[in-house]
């Protein structure tokens, strides 16, 4: 009997059939969700309403994996959500199967290979670059070091004009107290090599815009990261009597989404030193969620509490308090928005996105015609005009038409894109494999005789 | 090419009340395989780390050939960290796959070419070097992660726990294929793990730590043979070393109600120590009329040969040593009952290890 290991136990999983190879599942509990490229064999699993990303890894490795993005989860980082290790599989025969890891399956993300199938433009990429930059400096200001950065471990979210990033694979991850510089720039190296070949991958299989170049896109990634990491907390030295540069700091961390929680001031004669120890990001994000509840990406946040201002402004607000005012605005602006959306096209944006594109949309719609279109007008040009030809970008079994557009070439397996695509050629012979059978197995003991045998001539 | 040196090199890390690796002194010949293993948090992946540069060095130095690389940062080292943890790119060429890294470090086309074709002939993957990565095995995909470090030539590999993400055929099918490409390049390797079925056979030379301290290094054959002190002779070997304590007695330690024989001259390094650790290999026991006496309580069968386990027996009270936990290796032909009572003894007198119950330390 296999068992589980769970922190918030989903007991429709258990009837599942895993004493079958994930690969050999049968079609009726899975989901073709666009993804990416995977070393291990990966599903996502259907229960209900509920789909889920497995991922048969062995038992070490998975657990290791299950309690880190546990700790990722609970520092407020951005990774999926990890629901199970299922363990101490057996086939009918009684042969061991590896454990599976279970995660959550981030609503509305979209895996790159689905976001660059269809063509993107060069500032889409410049943004998805942003959001992967801002990802590996938060995963490195907790003291996690990933040595596994690469597109395909990495889920975006659509965040008003940006893009939010999420880790997926945490399977290489380490948690440590501090990263050296050392562990940092290896961090970096290895995302840069990965990213170059993701890049390069998407280059020669046509989905890339010729306009973009893999090398100039990976050099990107490393100044904007060294850029972002010495504002996190590089130290920063002026004349006393620049003494505004310190609110500087805080407010263009700010800007950035980060707050400071503790900012390190010395004094050395007329010398200033200034340097943050402790930076949170999620700075809008948070502000957001205390006046409203509402729990949105970052930029998404902002351009709420853009919206909050304004409607504070028109208002004659500015003299009630914050919380007060924020209440109103949901309740007059925000809500009756989401609320117009017809049920069946809730599927293609969460709210947040929505209201930031209805916001969008009006902006547009009134300089067009020359007077301020009301809300509730806008939104309703929004459905007919944008959302309706959308797609869904929610998880619905009908998404395994995104993984293969039409001019693509097809997948050897709908369910696996790791598996590559099909083609007619022979595979050649391999004599390394010959030798490389069944014969494989651990022995038993390790004695004289094995090592003997095991290290051959070289004695 | 080139050799490695730890010299003192010394890692604490903060907060910590002990060094994760403690004055590590490690020489590393040109083209070596060197392993590093031991229990976790022995200091084995932090020592590697520190040739790195992932880890400070906080005292002492770390030199590859003659360069001292302690406070070089990672890329200035040449050096390169082997992954296992691969993704290979489905409309990249296997040729491609292997040497995009090259292209990105603006190695000249030429020069890239030539490096892949050098490393897909070790490699046997010539023949799929203008295919898709599409349909490769396992092992094939394997081999390709590996050519990706190849034809990086570095001075140096270093691989830390490469296996670990692998299932068991697939680790064993990549271990040997290493070692054997390792032989090959002739490239310094430092590879960490903790399982020492890897460590006994892959490394020219193994480094044994625990707790920081390195406890020996030696060719697998002499661990197994000369294990320095009671951890090593207890965690190399599977089943275990029998490490059974005795009393000094006239002619050897007394064991039970056996004196099992030592020569004098290890008896005389004692020095007044009356209370010593025997050690025996189990596949190094016979059984025979004269003997340690244990009472048989499973015996596990594998072949020609089976594990006899038991509980050596004597008189508690005189020494004390009855009790300890025994494990034999004996011939399926003369396999004993269980809950009957055997003698065993050593089959020669190198099999016998003598160990200072006070260091720990082999007599």
């Amino acid at each position: 009997m296999p068992r589980f290991l769970s922190s918030r136990p989903d007991s429709r999983l258990i009837p599942l059939p895993w004493g079958t190879p994930l690969a050999e599942w049968p079609t009726e509990h899975l989901v073709a969700l666009p993804r990416g490229l995977s070393r291990h064999v990966v599903r996502f699993i259907r229960v209900g309403e509920s789909v889920y990303a497995a991922k048969e890894i062995v038992e070490p490795v998975a657990l290791h994996e299950y309690r880190l993005l546990q700790d990722l989860t609970r520092l407020g980082t951005p990774a999926v959500e990890p629901l199970a290790v299922v363990t101490q599989r057996h086939r009918a025969d009684g042969r061991e199967l590896e454990s599976v890891l279970i995660t959550r399956h981030l609503q509305f993300s979209l895996p790159y290979r689905s976001l660059f199938s269809v063509g993107v433009r060069q500032d889409t990429v410049s943004r998805l670059v942003d959001a992967m930059v801002v990802l590996l400096a938060r995963l490195h200001l907790i003291g996690f070091m990933w040595r596994d950065v690469s597109l395909s471990n990495i889920l975006f979210r659509r965040d008003a004009g940006e893009f939010a990033a999420y880790l997926v694979d945490a399977e290489t991850g380490e948690m440590h107290a501090d990263l050296t510089t050392g562990q940092r720039e290896h961090d970096l190296s290895i995302a840069v090599t990965n990213l170059f070949g993701d890049f390069s991958d998407l280059q020669a299989g046509g989905m890339l815009d010729p306009s973009l170049d893999p090398l100039q896109l990976v050099e990107t990634i490393e100044t904007r990261y060294r850029e972002l990491w010495s504002e996190l907390t590089g130290v920063e030295e002026f004349p006393e009597r620049e003494l505004d540069r310190i609110e500087g700091r805080v407010r263009r961390l700010n800007a950035l989404g980060f707050d400071v929680a503790e900012l390190d001031i010395s004094t050395a004669g007329k010398t200033i030193r200034i340097q943050p120890k402790v930076v949170d990001a999620g700075h809008h994000s948070r502000r957001l969620m205390r006046l409203t509840g509402l729990d949105t990406e970052e930029n998404q946040a902002r351009r709420l509490l853009n919206d909050l201002d304004t409607y504070r402004a028109r208002n004659n607000l500015q003299g009630t308090d914050e919380a007060v005012a924020a209440h109103q605005w949901l309740a007059t602006s925000f809500e009756p928005v989401v609320n117009a959306i017809p049920k069946d096209l809730m599927g293609k944006r969460d709210p947040a996105q929505i209201y930031h594109e209805v916001l969008d949309y009006r902006w547009y719609q009134s300089q067009r015609e020359r007077r301020e279109v009301p809300l509730t007008e806008a939104v309703h040009g929004y459905i007919d005009d944008v959302l309706t030809s959308l797609p869904d970008e929610e998880l619905s079994a009908d998404s395994v038409t995104l993984i293969q557009p039409d001019d693509a070439q097809a997948l050897v397996n709908p369910y696996d894109p790791s598996q590559g695509y099909v083609d007619d050629e022979e595979t050649p012979y391999d004599p390394w494999e010959d030798d490389a059978g069944e014969n494989a197995t651990e022995p038993a003991v390790l004695d004289l005789d094995t090592l003997r045998r095991l290290r051959g001539p070289k004695n | 090419m080139a050799t490695i040196s730890f010299r003192d090199a010394t890692r604490v890390y903060p907060g910590a009340d002990r060094p994760a690796v403690d004055k590590l002194n490690l020489e590393i010949g040109d083209g070596e395989f060197m392993v590093l293993v031991g229990p976790s948090g022995c200091g084995k992946t932090t020592s590697l780390r520190m040739l790195a540069g992932l880890e400070e060095v906080n005292s002492g130095s770390i030199w590859i050939g003659d360069r001292d690389v302690t406070h070089l940062p990672p890329k200035d080292r040449d050096i390169a960290m082997v992954f296992q943890n691969y993704a290979l790119y489905p409309h990249m060429t296997v040729a491609d796959n292997m040497g995009f890294a090259l292209k990105m470090q603006n190695v000249p086309k030429d020069e890239r070419e030539r490096r892949v074709a050098a490393a897909a002939d070790l490699l046997g993957l010539k023949d799929f070097l203008a295919r898709k990565p599409k349909a490769l095995s396992g092992g094939q995909r394997q081999r390709v992660a590996m050519g990706r470090a190849i034809v990086r030539e570095p001075q140096v590999f270093l691989m830390d726990e490469p296996l670990s993400n692998l299932d068991a055929k697939l680790r064993v099918q990549t271990r040997t294929q290493i070692a054997s490409l390792q032989n090959k390049l002739g490239v310094t390797t430092v590879y960490v793990t903790h399982d020492q079925v890897e460590a006994m056979t892959m490394g020219n030379r193994v480094a044994v730590l625990k707790d920081g301290l390195l406890q020996q290094v030696d060719t697998p054959m002499a661990l197994y043979d000369k294990p320095v002190n009671v951890f090593v002779a207890g965690f190399i070997g599977s089943p275990a070393m029998n490490l059974l304590t005795g009393t000094v007695t006239e002619g050897g330690v007394r064991v039970g109600d056996y004196v099992v024989p030592v020569p004098r001259d290890t008896l005389a390094k004692a020095g007044d120590e009356t209370t010593l650790i025997i050690g025996i290999r189990p596949e190094n026991f016979t059984i025979a009329d004269d003997g340690i006496s244990l009472e048989v309580s499973v015996v596990e069968e594998t072949g020609a040969d089976g594990y006899v386990y038991g509980t050596l027996v004597g008189d508690e009270q005189a020494d004390g040593t009855a009790g300890q936990q025994l494990v034999a290796r004996v011939s399926t032909r003369q396999s004993p009952q269980m809950g009957s009572v055997v003698k065993l003894a050593a089959r020669d007198a190198d099999a016998v290890h003598v160990f200072s119950e006070k260091t720990q330390n082999r007599l």
